[in-house]
């Protein structure tokens, strides 16, 4: 889920191919909880083309670790019941969008 | 007086901010920069200006690109040394900064900086998609998130940890709308209340339609030189007498804070020291408001109050025309318009207004320092430059 760079030490989410802190380009996987906090969140109502059949959506950042933080949607919880704090879980889903980013696959953040 | 002037301002000009619907991005731009050279008469623009820098953010509004020659031409300056600069919203913040490197690099004396934006004409959601593109695509385009989504996002946590409300956020536009009013090259002249604000449709919770600036069509831009031969052209130019720019991550999520900008932070404090003035020394500003919480932020990044404040900050009434630190008096993006590219040079036109005694209306009184706090995306840039009067 996370690169750690061999040389120094230093966790990139998203991977990079070149550490920014050591230069050095040798990477291990390293495996995250599933489980991570929420840090902030919005609900959208005036979407992107791309998006507009699936506003209104909420979407946050969360925290998995310190400093590895990611943004996504935020699925089957209502806006009234989403707090800043709250534990999410981040499930991976390979349908969606025809187009990848570096075979990353689509996933969003459920409560259980 | 405060400040070595590292360049000085001799014109400038702005075009009617909203909506032109028979005019392309360029055509604009001549507007503003006729006005900028009937102000400077004693100047030649086709003999004196050696440099043009022109931000401008998006191609994709009328699939024009190469921004630079372009603009040259139809303002009188075929053949100049001509080049575009884009940072997103701070496009002009950044093209001024690129003009005072030409000057004090000596390549160029005299050197005109300005930014434009043609938006109007492409429909709500097409202009949502061209403006997130200044996010980070992978992760926050992917996901859905928009530009106004990036700013709900920081105005949630900015709630959660410091008790910010929407009616603070509220006040923001109802000041600038206020301001913006007396401004006749404004986008709206309209005054709102806090209800008005509170009550309209959401775009990305809290932040609602009023929260959020609007879609303009304008051009702005500057005649700058060595501060030794400012007289020579003016006698009364205004000087920049610091300037910072800085960067940060393209996404919002990679960052330790979403209640500051560290861009902007680091900007200021660049800028304030090379000038020697400190926040309180500000006599009127123009701060990105390109949301309402953007301004309670920018309050705090400049510290003209402490983090967490900016709720309280404008409540106190500080921030108007008549407070401590009139912010906005053009009317800010929120009122005036935020032609993207336009705006940085936009509001160094405000306060070359303010400091030459040209603010009609909405004079500053004896207004001697002036600031400009410009932002690109979420802040992952951000050029702040402090100015003073002769
Ligand atoms: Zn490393």
């Amino acid at each position: 889920m996370a690169a750690e760079c061999e040389q120094c030490g230093k966790k990139h989410l998203p991977p990079r191919p070149i550490c920014d802190n050591c230069l050095s380009e040798n990477f291990k996987w390293i495996e995250l909880s599933k489980k991570g906090k929420l840090l902030t969140y919005t609900t959208i109502y005036v979407a992107p083309n791309q998006f507009k059949d699936l506003a209104p959506y909420s979407v946050g950042i969360v925290q998995f670790e310190k400093d590895l933080k990611i943004p996504g949607m935020i699925i089957g919880i209502p806006e009234d019941k989403i707090r800043i704090g709250m534990a999410l879980i981040i499930h991976f889903d390979s349908i969606g969008s025809q187009e990848t980013w570096h075979e990353w696959p689509r996933y969003y953040f459920k409560e259980r | 007086m405060k400040g070595k002037p590292l360049v000085s301002i001799i014109s400038a000009g702005l075009s009617k901010f909203g909506r032109h619907t028979d005019l392309c991005a360029r055509e604009i731009f001549a507007y503003a920069a006729k006005e900028a050279f009937m102000r400077c008469p004693r100047l030649d623009p086709k003999r004196d200006i050696k440099a043009l820098f022109i931000g401008h953010m998006g191609e994709s509004y009328e699939h024009q690109g190469h921004t630079g020659a372009s603009i040259a031409d139809w303002i009188g300056l075929l053949n100049i040394s001509a080049t575009r600069t884009e940072a997103a919203c701070a496009s002009s913040g950044v093209a001024l900064r690129s003009g005072i490197f030409a000057v004090l690099s000596g390549l160029a004396d005299i050197v005109m900086v300005g930014g434009v934006e043609k938006m109007t004409h492409r429909n709500t959601d097409k202009v949502t998609e061209y403006l997130a593109m200044a996010s980070d695509y992978p992760f926050e385009q992917w996901n859905g998130i928009t530009f106004p989504g990036l700013y709900a996002l920081m105005a949630k946590a900015h709630m959660h940890k410091y008790g910010t409300t929407e009616k603070q956020m509220a006040l923001v536009a109802v000041k600038n709308h206020f301001n913006g009013n007396m401004n006749p090259k404004a986008h709206m002249h309209k005054e709102i209340t806090i209800e008005k604000v509170l009550n309209s449709i959401p775009i990305s919770t809290p932040l609602k339609l009023y929260d959020c600036s609007l879609i303009s069509d304008g051009a702005s831009c500057a005649i700058i030189t060595k501060p030794e031969i400012a007289k020579k052209y003016t006698d009364k130019p205004v000087h920049i007498i610091g300037s910072g720019q800085a960067s940060d991550t393209i996404g919002l999520f990679e960052r330790n804070s979403f209640t500051s900008l560290m861009s902007a932070k680091l900007a200021s404090k660049k800028a304030y020291e090379m000038s020697g003035v400190n926040p309180n020394d500000i006599d009127v500003a123009e701060v990105h408001d390109c949301f309402t919480i953007a301004e309670l932020i920018a309050y705090e990044d400049l510290n003209f109050c402490k983090a967490g404040e900016g709720g309280k900050f404008v409540e106190s009434g500080n921030s108007k025309l008549d407070g401590k630190f009139p912010t906005n008096t053009s009317g800010g993006l929120k009122s005036k318009g935020h032609p993207v590219g336009a705006t940085g040079i936009a509001q160094a036109y405000e306060i070359y207004l303010q400091l030459t005694e040209q603010a009609e209306k909405r004079q500053v009184k004896d207004a001697e320092i002036g600031l400009t706090h410009n932002v690109g995306g979420s802040g992952s840039t951000a050029a702040v430059h402090v100015y003073r009067r002769d």
